[in-house]
């Protein structure tokens, strides 16, 4: 068959493959963990030598760490608002952070020269694993925001502004998770195949421009996944009048 | 047996769920706490503390301003209270002047008038003194000629 030939054919690119980690009886997906952990070392490394002088006059790293923190906070008070924004900054800048961290790295570095047993390395986020475990947390967080700040009211929020909103609310805390993850997985995983494709089938030159959008998108998804998130949890701890 | 896999095998695929996600979680959840206390509290503390020196010079720049800006309208009401005190002044020793001026005036002309009509008196009575001993003389004349005259004949 045609279709299982050429399917046979871009197995050289090992989609849904993975380097199995067994540990007792649970199985862990290595490879994800590997590229978390060296692109996560890098940017504590990163951040670390960033602020080991903070000083009141910034220079060199600790400039471009203010401008991020900035950039942070700025998302974090326009979706949160101005009570609660400062409790949940840490946690929308990691979402930020890891997401971009995760999708540059998976992007930037020829992880496919490095080769493993089964699978390859590549972005984190590319597994359906790590974009579902972040959209969770952030079900999770929002629903600790509303409900640490207005308590039982927060459950307002699903009849508000008629009842008549209720089942569609409540799909909502289903759908919300379910197209953070997807979104996040599926730009990744797509960028990834895409150039592994282009790679594969033009070495030289064509991938390039492709590569450059991968980075595009790559950075919009990690914006659009931190404000989202934020957006969230704004609306979670918003008081209806 | 990549069409096999695509869609959640046991074993394999894109969308193998497995003990990767709960340790995922942890690990963001682990990151979140280490970054917070790496990042964003230190460098939060330094922008804010930024952040906040600078508001208090705007601050404290402004109040300066308002306060010479007080000074200011201060010294211009001064200012013109001084110079209407002095148009005052200028205008009370011009009034005193022209008293004194009109006074000095009104003496002189009492005074000359007193000595023209003085001297005019003084004429007239000069006059008729004059004219009584001229008519006396005459009279004298007179008499000396008709004697003359009558001792002739």
């Amino acid at each position: 068959m045609f279709f299982n030939s050429l399917l046979t054919n871009f197995a050289a690119l090992e989609v849904g493959q993975h380097l199995y980690w067994q540990i007792g009886n649970i199985r862990l997906h290595g490879q994800v963990f590997l590229t978390s952990w060296i692109l996560l070392g890098a940017l504590l490394v990163f951040i670390s030598l960033g602020t080991k002088k903070m000083q009141n006059d910034p220079k060199g790293l600790q400039n471009l760490l203010e401008f991020l923190w900035d950039y942070i906070r700025d998302l974090a008070r326009t979706q949160i608002g101005e009570k609660v924004y400062r409790d949940w900054m840490p946690f929308i800048g990691t979402l930020f952070l890891f997401v971009f961290v995760s999708n540059w790295g998976g992007a930037l570095i020829p992880w496919r020269l490095i080769k493993l047993p089964s699978g390859e390395l590549g972005a984190p986020t590319a597994d359906i694993n790590t974009t579902i475990a972040l959209a969770l947390l952030v079900s999770l967080s929002y629903f600790y925001a509303g409900l640490s700040n207005k308590g039982w009211r927060y459950f307002e929020y699903y009849v508000h502004p008629t009842p008549i909103m209720l089942p569609f609310k409540i799909l909502e805390d289903f759908t919300k998770p379910l197209s953070l993850s997807f979104r996040l997985f599926g730009n990744i995983l797509a960028d990834e195949l895409v150039v592994g494709v282009l790679v594969f089938l033009v070495p030289l030159i064509l991938p390039i421009p492709v590569m450059f959008l991968g980075l595009f998108t790559s950075a919009i998804q990690a914006l659009i996944f931190a404000t989202l998130a934020a957006y969230y949890i704004g609306e979670a701890v918003e008081e209806h009048h | 047996m990549l069409a096999f896999n695509f869609f959640g095998a046991t074993e394999g695929g894109l969308f193998d769920i497995n003990a990767t996600l709960p340790l995922m979680a942890i690990q963001v959840v682990a990151l979140t706490y280490i970054l917070n206390s790496l990042f964003f509290k230190p460098v939060g503390n330094v922008v804010e503390k930024r952040e906040k020196f600078v508001s208090n010079n705007i601050i404290e720049a402004k109040n300066k301003l308002s306060e010479v800006k007080k000074l200011e309208a201060d010294l211009l009401t001064q200012l013109q209270s001084a110079r209407a005190e002095a148009q005052r002044i200028v205008s009370e020793a011009e009034n005193e002047s022209d008293k004194l001026y009109k006074e000095a005036l009104e003496l002189a002309n009492n005074e000359a008038n007193a000595s023209k009509e003085k001297a005019r008196l003084e004429i007239e009575s000069q006059t008729s003194a004059a004219r009584d001993q001229l008519s006396k003389q005459a009279d004298d004349l007179s008499e000396l000629i008709v004697n003359r005259l009558i001792l002739e004949k």
